[in-house]
């Protein structure tokens, strides 16, 4: 059932043939021009209306987004994310009734030392980016990607906020914009306030990309050894340059391009990566990991053909801009091989990507450990809740035992590690800074920690950001916000073990009220 | 026998990376003795313009998984697909809806 190519002996029905003069199915009138799902023909008019309203339908169902709420949109050139732009400027310029009420800005991420272009050839994507965003009137961001490299450590915390009743505050929002803007009229002094980022961004566009950061990060992905953890850490640096342009800019929320095709193939590869428990966060439409930045993905209700059909009919301009994935092999990584596993399925069953994406809507993350102060433990890389701190007879104990059976007698270098758990009795008084003579003492055993800054990474990461890390030779080259963090982190954990016998647990502090009582 | 047929063919979503970045193309297929349909446009292509990586936008005897075809603006699959008989001055565009192209 869920192979391609597979034999089915005459099973499937064959495609209802259509013809050329097919009819819309919504007005009934014009010449249908493309097939959206089997049956659903429809003209170019009613198309563009059904692609609006969807757009329009998303925002207002979900009610996330404020009136008068700065919206940063993450565009990188692509079908979806420069669709998500156009419907956003559509909205701004509608009629009263309808008009999307926030103030969007844009930002772009210039990714090109990645694939090893030059600085002109990356001048030049970043020249037609600039004049495609010129035209929009919004403040935009032009930002390489080496700035990720000057965040600060404060960006992996999330920052949370009390909230209330979201319903009621959506509420109190719209009433406070209307008293504010009766007529809806446009404020001048928005007006000149964009006009001027405009100006501030427009200085700042050409900004000069150090050399040295450019070549720290090439040598950071050439010690990942696959194209899956690859794209997976450019994945999250991405986000952390995204969630820290918007805290530094003042925006409140993050807007993604990703459509329903890619948010299915995610889904899957995210569990062929081991993000079975972040599933739920991942693929939502409000991701609100970051506390006070929340990522939403309008776009995905469309289809890539949606998307890309509409873009074409309606000349939308993008620009191709290649990725790590460009002319690879369907082999090459994970998510390229899950791609082509659904997209070929696909065209057989026209409900596949459907399915997977109603299937992805269900999901919700159960509740993980918390520490002291009451907040969840988070992965240090990708802020999801750790899931790594489970009972024994968890199926990540499982997994962990069974890897290290199969890695009896074949000596890893990087075993030790990666598991830091097992070798606790050693390593762990070594990672801090006060164990530098236990350190010595220690040396043969720790000698697979590369360089004196090593440390209990792992401990801090989610079961599938450990994959990513396992798959680098060497975690020196990561940006320095997450090392010190790390660092930060591991101290916490540190003193609390020191202190811990001093302080009540929960448990005991329940039974002593009890008894007092 | 039938005569030579002018075709505007486009390449877009980073399909064209295949071709040498050029997305348009301006091209004449020559006679033959049954008419053009898709299925031997594919053939002529893959044959006649691409310039690497054929797997990456054959596959088969059709198109690629995930690469939209339209023909004279309306989704080819209004119009038969592969068995579309081409006519002269015929648009037909090949959309890239893959992730990098």
């Amino acid at each position: 059932m869920c192979q391609v190519d597979e034999d089915y002996n005459g099973l499937l029905e064959s495609p209802v043939v259509v013809s050329e003069t097919q009819k819309c199915n919504k007005c009934k009138e014009t010449t249908a021009a493309l097939i959206l799902k089997p049956g659903e023909a429809l003209c170019r008019g009613c198309f563009k209306e059904h692609f609006v309203h969807k757009f329009r339908a998303m925002l207002g169902k979900n009610r996330i987004i404020f009136p008068g709420e700065k919206v940063l949109l993450a565009v990188s050139g692509g079908s979806s994310s420069c669709a998500m732009l156009s419907q956003v400027q559509e909205g701004l310029g509608q009629n009263a009734h309808k008009k999307l009420r926030f103030k969007p800005g844009i930002v772009y991420i210039d990714e090109g030392c990645l694939l090893g272009q030059s600085m002109e050839e990356r001048q030049k994507t970043m020249a037609q980016i600039h004049s495609l965003f010129k035209v929009t009137g919004f403040p935009y961001h032009i930002i390489p990607l080496e700035m990720v490299l000057n965040l600060p450590s404060s960006v992996l915390e999330s920052v949370h906020l009390a909230t209330d009743d979201p319903a009621g505050n959506y509420k109190v929002a719209v009433d406070h914009f209307m008293q504010s803007n009766p007529g809806h009229s446009v404020d001048p002094n928005t007006q000149v306030h964009q006009a001027e980022l405009r100006v501030l961004t427009d200085a700042t566009v050409p900004q000069l990309i150090d050399e040295s950061q450019t070549q720290t990060l090439q040598e950071l992905f050439s010690r990942v050894k696959t194209l899956t953890a690859k794209e997976d850490l450019l994945h999250t640096l991405r986000r952390h340059l995204l969630v820290s342009t918007a805290r530094a800019e003042g925006y409140s929320k993050l807007m993604l391009g990703e459509n329903c095709t890619r948010l299915a193939v995610k889904l899957l590869a995210n569990i062929a990566m081991g993000r079975g428990a972040q599933l739920g966060v991942d693929t939502a439409f409000c991701d609100p990991r970051y506390g006070d930045i929340v990522a939403v993905k309008p776009m995905r209700d469309y289809t890539a053909k949606e998307i890309s059909l509409y873009n074409y009919m309606w000349n939308v301009p993008s620009v191709f801009i290649p990725s790590l994935e460009t002319k690879t092999a369907d082999k090459s990584s994970i998510q390229r091989l899950t791609e082509s596993f659904v997209v070929k399925l696909q065209v057989d069953f026209p409900s596949t990507v459907s399915t997977i994406y109603r299937t992805g809507e269900k999901l919700q993350t159960a509740n993980f450990t918390e520490d002291i102060e009451g907040a969840p433990l988070k992965c240090l890389l990708c802020m999801c809740a750790l899931d790594t701190t489970l009972g024994e007879t968890s199926a990540f104990q499982a997994t962990l035992i069974s890897e290290q059976l199969s890695n009896v007698g074949t000596t890893h270098p990087m075993q030790g590690h990666l598991r830091p758990d097992t070798q606790t009795k050693c390593c762990s008084p070594c990672d801090q800074q006060d164990g530098e003579e236990q350190c010595e003492a220690h040396a043969v055993c720790c000698s697979h920690f590369k360089g004196g800054d090593s440390m209990n990474l792992e401990s801090l990461l989610c079961y599938s950001c450990q994959q990513t890390v396992k798959d680098m030779t060497s975690v020196e080259f990561l940006p320095q916000y997450i090392m010190s963090e790390a660092k930060r982190r591991n101290r916490r954990s540190q003193i609390r073990r020191e202190i811990s016998e001093f302080l009540l647990n929960e448990d005991q502090d329940c039974t002593s009220i009890k008894a007092e009582s | 026998m039938a005569a030579p047929i002018t075709l505007h063919l486009v390449f877009g979503g980073g399909a064209e990376l295949l071709f040498d970045g050029v997305k348009d193309h301006h091209v004449t297929l020559p006679s033959q003795s049954e008419p053009w349909n898709m299925k031997q446009l594919l053939v002529w292509i893959g044959q006649n313009l691409l310039k690497e990586r054929p797997e990456l936008f054959v596959q088969g005897d059709n198109v690629r998984p995930g690469i939209l075809v339209l023909i004279n603006d309306a989704d080819w699959e209004l119009m038969g697909q592969l068995d579309y008989q081409l006519q002269d001055k015929d648009n037909v565009v090949f959309i890239s809806t893959l992730h990098g192209g």
